[in-house]
Formats: structure tokens, sequence, C-alpha cells
């Protein structure tokens, strides 16, 4: 069998056209992602925040999961950019009617627009649709099922960055629902490509997924042990239907035993930085105090995320481009 | 109608006979073998030189989706497909809509099948009713109009209890049961093998317990009641273990595997191909190696194609949203002749899993060309290469297998005496 080659993501001059996952990926393209996301932040903070490089480009934000930040981070974003941008929430449209994934992108496809920001509940839908729906359109993967959600993790290392400047001798711990997590697993992967040579996951081992050890991470079950002397906790949500499925007793054991409190935080370095993609529950994974204190960067990476998503769009539409040009020049050649 | 096949390479693995001779078929079954019988005229000859002759393929795991999923798949289609792959019987799952729990529906795929002709047909009914897992169905009647064998499926039983009064039953009155041994409560919501692929794709695992304590639970109620038990499709090396362990104490078990585990595994998932999304699932190299190694030694023997056809759209949603199944019947010999070549298998002992493997394992008159037996013969180029999906005839395109070379070409099948399929 042939696995699809990871540069499904690239182009031929190996630039990305679709971001779809972390997996794959060289140190070399995410820093220049980071250092591109870095230009954009200037952007965010001028008067006229709008550069045109998506001038005349449609935008489609298809998104068959709620989300209000991701989404309106990424419409944000396409704005700055100068794109037209269209949202559709297809719950409440046609999928409902019977459509399907592949007729419902066809037909914004015929609309003719150039770049799908998608999120979907199944793992693999944005490899689906970069692969079998519609490979000449940029796809950006904005959260698939439990498999990936490239831009998160992107914004978690500009924010790491930002705020220690390499990865080269961090101590980066991830708490929670590993098992569920697709941030998790794309800032693992995220984190192991830049280079960070101790990365820890904490959870229950009914969070942890098999094989977990791939990731290059050392596991913890105690937090207490786990967040010592770190230099970064990444806190991750907690959804309620799992004290339902037996994977915990109960929200309260969960808090007293994996909550990052002023307590917990205490075990680790006394500056690191305590992040969490949110929407954060508080009294559930985090405490309000360390939420809203002097540590927690969790504001800033919504702010690096417009930045980063800025990047990344600009990159997979430039990407994509030069790859349609290279198709339709190879196309001629072989008419002639 | 009098057939005779010159001088192929014929083996039989039932009968030790490894020679190139010739077959003379009349009126349905094997005649002579050797010099024409006195008289024998016979009005079509194949010439077959340089072809192997087999018993006809003995599939034991088939869907062929009619009644009631014919956008999928018919009767006459995925038979067709069958002779295309060399397979001259085969046996069909009840998951048909209406499921195959009355003799109304066994006539009806028994009718259909003789009526096209291309392969003999033996349906397996349904256990409970509906498969709900609740309610027995009328296995004699069923039994009396041709079932010659009963399973769940992948469908759960309510309880132990019932499974075992099932099983206690069909024990009674002699007829096989199929297992498929899967918990369904363990497996749920899962779509591949729970492994670091599963964890890095972001799939939700099935554990290889979902296979073990079900079979646990199904070899001990075996023992129990007597009832003569096939385990068809078991996909881990710890259930080969269990196997050859349950035969080791005398319990006379017999399995299959899919063709497709003994070559694919999860790590061939990368990438998000919903064509290998299977139940069960692909299992780990090293579960793919147990499984070749069962079939080696003959703790495993048969290999079925576990023919699973699928209309387009199905297929083209995401892994997890999509229908499981291969299509495979057509690249059932084609791929097992990849055994041969890697060199697992000699070529007899890869047609007797093919052909009297299945078929003792349920009692199939089929399988073997002793005189007198049905006049079921494949007919194939060893070594002659062939590009699978070339002239694909399954209403089900769904094969990861379309567009690979394999190593060996099918030039006829006969069946009944009569040329079903010809290159």
């Amino acid at each position: 069998m042939t696995p699809i080659p990871s540069h499904l993501q690239l182009n031929h001059q190996g630039q990305l056209r679709h971001f779809l996952s972390i997996e794959g990926l060289s140190r070399e393209l995410l820093t220049e992602l980071l250092d591109t996301a870095d230009s954009f932040l200037e952007v965010g903070e001028r008067a006229v925040k709008k550069v045109p490089l998506l001038r005349g480009k449609t935008v489609c934000n298809v998104f068959f999961e709620n989300s209000t930040r991701t989404r309106t981070t990424f419409e944000l974003a396409a704005k700055r950019l100068s794109a037209d941008v269209l949202n559709l929430n297809i719950q409440t449209s046609s999928t409902s009617k019977g459509e399907t994934l592949y007729d419902t992108l066809r037909n914004l496809e015929a609309m003719a627009a150039d770049m799908f920001v998608v999120r979907h509940g199944d793992s693999g839908a944005a490899h689906f649709i970069a692969q079998q729906v519609c490979p000449d359109v940029a796809i950006i993967n904005a959260g698939d099922g439990n498999h990936s959600h490239p831009t998160q993790a992107m914004l978690d290392m500009l924010t790491i960055r930002r705020h220690r400047g390499n990865f080269e001798n961090l101590s980066v711990a991830i708490v929670g629902d590993i098992l569920h997590s697709r941030v998790a697993r794309s800032n693992m992967q995220a984190l192991h490509t830049l280079g960070c040579p101790d990365i820890r996951v904490i959870a229950p081992r009914t969070l942890l997924p098999a094989g977990i050890e791939q990731y290059g991470v050392r596991v913890f079950n105690d937090l207490r042990v786990g967040l010592r002397d770190v230099d970064v906790v990444i806190m991750l949500r907690l959804q309620k239907e799992r004290m339902q499925s037996g994977l915990l007793p109960s929200e309260g054991e969960f808090y007293r035993l994996y909550g990052l409190t002023r307590e917990t935080l205490a075990l680790a370095k006394p500056d690191a930085l305590v992040m969490h993609p949110g929407p954060i529950n508080r009294g559930v994974e985090i405490e309000s105090e360390v939420a809203d204190g002097a540590q927690s960067v969790i504001l800033n990476q919504v702010t690096y995320g417009i930045a980063v998503r800025m990047a990344v769009m600009s990159m997979a539409m430039a990407g994509q481009n030069a790859q349609r040009q290279y198709n339709q020049e190879a196309q001629h050649a072989t008419d002639h | 109608m009098r057939l005779t096949i010159e001088g192929a390479r014929v083996i039989d693995p039932a009968n030790q006979l490894d020679q190139i001779t010739d077959l003379h078929i009349d009126d349905g079954r094997i005649h002579a073998i050797g010099a024409a019988p006195e008289g024998f005229q016979a009005h079509q000859t194949i010439d077959a030189r340089g072809l192997i002759a087999s018993p006809g393929l003995v599939d034991l795991n088939v869907s062929l989706r009619e009644p009631g999923q014919t956008r999928k798949g018919t009767i006459d289609s995925e038979t067709r497909a069958a002779a295309a792959g060399g397979v001259t019987s085969l046996c069909c799952l009840p998951d048909t809509r209406p499921v195959l729990d009355t003799p109304a529906v066994a006539e009806l795929i028994l009718e259909r099948s003789e009526r096209a002709g291309h392969a003999r047909v033996f349906p397996f009914g349904a256990l409970t009713h509906g498969l709900d897992g609740e309610h027995l169905s009328e296995l004699v009647a069923l039994r009396d109009v041709g079932c010659i064998a009963f399973t769940q499926g992948l469908a759960p039983m309510k309880s132990n209890r019932i499974l075992r009064r099932a099983l206690e039953y069909a024990a009674g009155f002699d007829v096989p049961v199929v297992f498929m041994s899967q918990d369904a409560e363990m497996a749920q919501g899962g779509s591949a093998h729970e492994g670091p692929t599963a964890t890095r794709m972001g799939l939700v695992g099935i554990p290889e317990s979902a296979e073990t304590i079900a079979l646990a639970r199904d070899l001990l109620l075996v023992e129990q009641t007597g009832v003569q038990a096939h385990f068809s499709g078991l996909s881990s090396a710890r259930a080969m273990n269990m196997l050859a362990d349950a035969r080791a104490r005398g319990l006379r078990v017999t399995a299959d595997v899919a063709m497709y585990q003994l070559l694919l595994c999860d790590e061939d998932l990368e990438g998000f191909s919903s064509l290998l999304h299977v139940l069960p699932p692909l299992r780990s190299s090293s579960d793919r190696h147990a499984l070749r190694q069962a079939v080696q030694e003959g703790v495993v023997q048969a290999i079925s194609s576990h023919h699973q056809p699928h209309e387009q759209e199905a297929k083209r949603v995401p892994f997890a949203a999509s229908a499981t199944g291969i299509s495979s019947i057509e690249v059932l010999l084609p791929l097992a002749m990849t055994l041969v070549a890697d060199g697992l298998l000699e070529l007899p002992a890869l047609l007797s899993r093919l052909t009297c493997g299945p078929a003792s394992a349920l009692g199939l008159p089929a399988g073997h060309l002793g005189i007198g037996a049905h006049a079921d013969v494949t007919l194939f180029d060893p070594a002659e290469a062939s590009l699978v999906g070339h002239n694909w005839i399954s209403k089900g395109a769904n094969c990861p297998f379309i567009g690979k070379g394999v190593p060996c070409k099918i030039t006829h099948t006969v069946c009944n005496g009569k040329l079903v399929y010809q290159a």
C-alpha cells in the first residue's frame, strides 16, 4: 500500500499548499510560519489593520462543529488579508437535508472559493477534502475529530516563542484529556519538531491514548510530580461527557488530582507560563485565580491566533497558486 | 455437455494429486482424470498447458447484498465477480434486508443464484430473528431449505444466557454455527485497531480484547454445548493462540481469516483511505504476522475473501464515517498467490486453504476433484502477472488493490461442468 505522502500538504517546491496537520512538516517550515506570524502581529497593532495579500480571493469558513473563537479569529485573519469571507455553519445548513460533505464542498468550490477553512467532527476530514474533494482549493484544517488542530498548535508555539525566545531548553507539560484532544496531538508534534527536549503529558490512564510514547513524551499520572520545574503548562479542556463513559469518577476528583491551582502551579518554575486553548472550565481544570493570574497568557494566545492564521492563510494561498500555475504549465507542455 | 481440460498441472489437495494430466467432465461431474474413457467425446476442449487446474475455490464469507441493498451488489453481479475470481462455491451472510431469517428469503437467494448460474451459493441463516440477538430463528426450517450454517455476524447477542441456548439448540440438530467474535460494546465507536497508528490519526481504537473477550466466551460455550463451530475473520495474534489452545485440548473448531488481513495492517491506514476501513479492524503488523503463521501451520484451515461491495458514496466520506468492508472476491486467488511468492506456503498447501480446507470446515459438497465430484475447476496461469481492476466485475469498486499488480491470472472458471468465466 502506498500511504498518502505527507507532502499532500506541500506543493512541488515544498511550500505549504494545504495546512492539514503538523505531522510531516519540517522545522524550517514551522519556523518560517512563526516568523511570518510575528510580522503579522505588527499589522494588528496598526491603525489600519489590513494587508492586501488575499485581495480578490474568497475564503469559506466551513464549520461542521460549533466554535465561536476559532471561527472568529479565522474570519478576522482573512479580512485583515483583504479576502472576501463566507461563513457557513453547516449543522444548520444543507447536511441536515441529507447532502454529503462531498457535495457540500463541491458546491462551494463551484462558487469559485479559493480557500476552505474546515472544522469537522471526523478525524481525517480535512485530508479527505484535500485529497478527494477539492485538491485545487487550499484547505486549512481548523480541527478534525481527535486528530489534528494545527493552527492552534502553531499559535501555542508562537506564544511560547514570544515569551521564552526558543524551544531548546524548555520543559513543557500538557495536562488533562489527552485522549480526546486534537490540540494535544498537534502540540506534541509541533514541540517535538521544533526541538523541545522535555515534553510531558500528565493525565489519568483513562485519558491517555495507546502508544503515546511515539511522540517522544514523558508520561505522568501524578500532576504534582509532572509539573515540577516546567517552563510551560498547557491545560486542556475537560468535556462533561467524560464522566458518563467510565473514564473519570467525578469532576471533583479530577480537579483535586489534575486541576491547575495556585498550589499546584507553585511546583512549576516561578515564571512558568499558563496556557489553555479555551474555552476554559473554571473550577474544572483550572482555578479562576490562575486563569486570570500574572502567569496566564491565555488571552495572548487569542491575539496571536489571528496572526498565526494570517500566516497560514497567506502561505497556503501562495503555495496553492504556485502549484496551480505549475500544473497549468505542465498541462500546456503535454498539450503541445 | 462434455468438457476436457487438457494438459494442466492438476492440483487437488484433498486427494493429494499434483500432476500434469487431463480432466474429463461429463454432466456436471468429474468423469475421469488422465486418459479419456472409452467412447468419451468432448464437446469442448480447453488447452490448459502451462496452467494450474485447481478445484473451484470455496469462499466462506461473502456479502451478496441481495435482497435489499442492490445498490451495493446483486446476486448476479457478485456471483459473476466470484466466477471471475475463480470462486465456484460461496457462503453468503444473512445481513440482507430483510434479514435471512425465514425460508422465503433463503429460497429467494437460492433461486436467484441458481438462475444466475455463476457459482454455487450456500447461505448462512441468521441465528436470531432479525439478528436481534434475542429470539431464535427457525433453524430447522431454514436448514431444510438449504441454510448450511447459522451466524449472528458481528451483531451482538442480547446475553450470554441466550447465546448458550441458541448454541444448545443448534447442537441438537447438528447445524454448525459460524462465529465472528467481537464484543460489540468493547468495539463501540471504534474504527481502527487501538494502538499508535489510531492514536496518531485521532481514530477511536478497537482494542484487541474486543475480539478475545468474545472469543473466550464463545469457545467456552462451544465446549459446553458441543456445537459444531467455525470462527470467521479473527484478526489478532492472541486469538490465534486461543484457537490453537482450544484445538490442542480437543475442541473441533475451524477458522478462516480474511485474505486482506494477511496483507494489510493498521500502519496502512496512514493517509485515511476509507477503502481500508474494515471490521474487525486491520491490526498491528505483529498480529498480521501471527495470522500468516496460523495459516501456514494449519491452525487456520481457510482463507476467505470477506467480500463486502459498496457503492461509491458509502466510501466517499471521512474514514470513520465510511461503510466498512472491501470488495475482494475477485482478487482472492491473485492475492493469495502472493503468499506462495513470499514463501509462506507451497502451492498445494495454499490451494487447500482455498478449497478443501473451507469445504470440510462446514461440510460443503465442494473443494475437490475426486471422480464423481461436482465439476468445479479453476484454471490460472501462475506465471502471468496481471493488474487488479482490469475488467472489474463486482458492483463494488471499493478495493484498495485496484491498480496493483498480482502474480497470477485466472483464465477459466468451470462451475458444474459449465464454463462460467473466461479471461
